[in-house]
């Protein structure tokens, strides 16, 4: 056994280094952009697979009233900046106005008042975090699918866009997201007006956010303004279809 | 396979036993590299909310299992923070806070852990769904050939004779005693038992508790999460069950490489494992 006694030492040293310089060569290899690509085309794997598993009309889990957080958590932004908003808030949302357009036949915008006349739906859901964190809580709100009937999206029209009145960086790049029509016209999306029996919080969403239960929480716009049906989002933000996935996260935040 | 020479010679070549398939030794090691990214990216996204809940939800009015965090001291220099229950430990350097004392970082786990170092969720996230895949795919392959080639039946379901000598080879592993001669070849009892522990119970539950935090699974059967407690139980028990496949990876390097690296080594490699001559009987 002498002779491997070298070679045993250098194995023992290679092992320890070598688990060093692996992570740091797989950081390097996260800034290579085919990689991080073929890192990234798990998500459409995970796309393609729900699409064969899950019905489109699966239901998120909804709870009992016993199962509330006690307090549910703000996250992003609290209270957005924008003047404009501001003055929105400043006279209780009476003169808000959701603009809905794009790909549709009949444009819309809705006061408060209008969008509560809208067929409802309440909900107690929980909320999952990107970040790992779930909290629990009771929403009502319109449902989508009856706003888009009153909008009339064209068939050419295969994403809802939620722009919104909030930015999270400096530079004042407004949040987006953006849903496909199974999610925008699914029993579940809603878009809230009340949380926990109460009008939304402004560190909520307020006055309107959106509910996309079998999503994690980014892509559930608080501070809704405008709604726009479009045939691809490559022209909004960076095309990516949302402001976190600008930054990278996946688009399909089912996982 | 040669049975020949084991007794009669004592030169090497006669003592070469053909240990580990082609596909084994594959799979081995497409599940060393996945288990790697798994459990480094997993570190980086948990330390995005470095706390462990147990029920339905983070916040139900109950204190969370394990938190780790960073809070400054008298002097205002950060301490990282680490609390389970009603216990807490200062962890600075490793839990909390890391990094050295020039460029403390406030991290639950430290870069030198995580992939990628730096903080970096999305792309963690990007690693971690990459290699659950390989994980996965290569673990049903795994067992799908481990029951049609019988490796399953002949070398890891413990035999009788195995059963009623769990406390000789418990006693021989704390004893670091390695088997000699005709018993090199197989699995020893705990081997197998661990084995299929780590195959049949963690690597399945790690795996079903991972899917339990996507709310696109749940959506499939709502409701099927709280069998464990719920979605934050489930990220609790994800947590634990990583750790405890770490714990079965320290203990089966250092099997390899107390009962002869090089050999076990070039086994998973190239297949050969050279049998230890059987110099003396113990009984």
């Amino acid at each position: 056994m002498n002779e491997a006694t070298p070679r045993r030492r250098f194995l023992a040293r290679a092992a320890v280094i070598g688990g060093g310089a692996l992570l740091a060569g797989c950081d390097r290899l996260s800034h290579v952009p085919w990689f991080a690509s073929l890192l990234g085309s798990a998500e459409s794997l995970n796309l393609a697979v729900r699409k064969v598993t899950a019905s489109r009309l699966a239901m998120a889990q909804e709870f009992s009233a016993a199962d509330l957080s006690p307090s549910f958590r703000s996250n992003g932004t609290s209270n957005p900046s924008d003047p404009r908003y501001q003055t929105l808030a400043a006279g209780n949302f009476a003169d808000y106005r959701l603009e809905v357009g794009g790909q549709v036949h009949a444009p819309l915008s809705l006061s408060l008042t209008d969008l509560r006349a809208l067929p409802e739906r309440t909900q107690i859901t929980r909320h999952d975090c990107v970040e790992g964190w779930s909290a629990i809580g009771k929403w009502r709100g319109a449902r989508l699918a009856g706003l888009l009937a009153r909008a009339q999206p064209l068939p050419s029209a295969k994403f809802v866009v939620f722009h919104c009145a909030d930015s999270l960086d400096e530079g004042g790049s407004p949040y987006y997201e953006s849903i496909d029509m199974d999610d925008a016209y699914h029993e579940q999306t809603i878009l809230a007006y009340d949380l926990n029996d109460q009008p939304l919080p402004i560190a909520n969403g307020a006055p309107l956010r959106l509910r996309v239960e079998r999503q994690l929480g980014y892509k559930m716009a608080k501070y809704v303004m405008r709604i726009e049906l479009v045939d691809s989002f490559a022209a909004i933000g960076e095309g990516n279809g949302g402001y976190w996935e600008d930054q990278g996260y996946q688009w399909y935040a089912g996982i | 396979m040669t049975e020949k020479g084991i007794t009669a010679s004592s030169a090497t070549a006669d003592r070469v036993y053909y240990r580990h398939t082609l596909p084994i030794r594959v799979m081995h090691w497409l599940n060393v590299i996945a288990f790697f990214v798994l459990l480094t990216s997993g570190l980086q996204i948990f330390n995005a909310h470095p706390s462990l809940a147990w029920g339905k939800s983070s916040y139900t009015g109950k204190p969370p299992l394990l938190e780790i965090g960073a809070r400054e001291n008298a002097s205002g220099q950060p301490i990282g923070i680490t609390r389970i229950g009603e216990y807490e430990w200062h962890t600075t350097g490793f839990l909390g806070v890391s990094g050295g004392a020039s460029d403390p970082q406030q991290r639950a786990f430290p870069a030198w852990a995580t992939l990628p170092g730096p903080q970096w969720l999305s792309m963690a996230r990007s690693w971690h769904f990459f290699a659950a895949w390989i994980f996965v795919l290569n673990g049903l392959c795994y067992v799908a050939y481990s029951i049609a080639s019988r490796h399953l039946r002949r070398d890891l379901v413990p035999t009788a004779a195995d059963r009623q000598s769990i406390g000789r080879s418990l006693k021989d592993h704390l004893l670091l005693r390695h088997p000699t001669g005709e018993a090199a070849k197989h699995y020893n009892v705990l081997q197998k038992i661990t084995y299929l522990l780590v195959i049949f119970i963690l690597l399945p539950l790690i795996i079903l508790m991972g899917w339990a935090m996507s709310p696109w699974l749940d959506s499939l059967l709502p409701g099927w999460v709280d069998m464990v407690g719920g979605r934050q139980s489930a990220r609790t028990l994800h947590f634990v069950v990583a750790f405890l496949l770490l714990a079965f990876v320290f203990v089966h390097v250092f099997e390899v490489v107390v009962s002869g690296l090089w050999n076990n080594l070039r086994s998973m490699i190239s297949g050969r494992y050279v049998v230890p001559p059987q110099e003396h009987a113990d009984e």
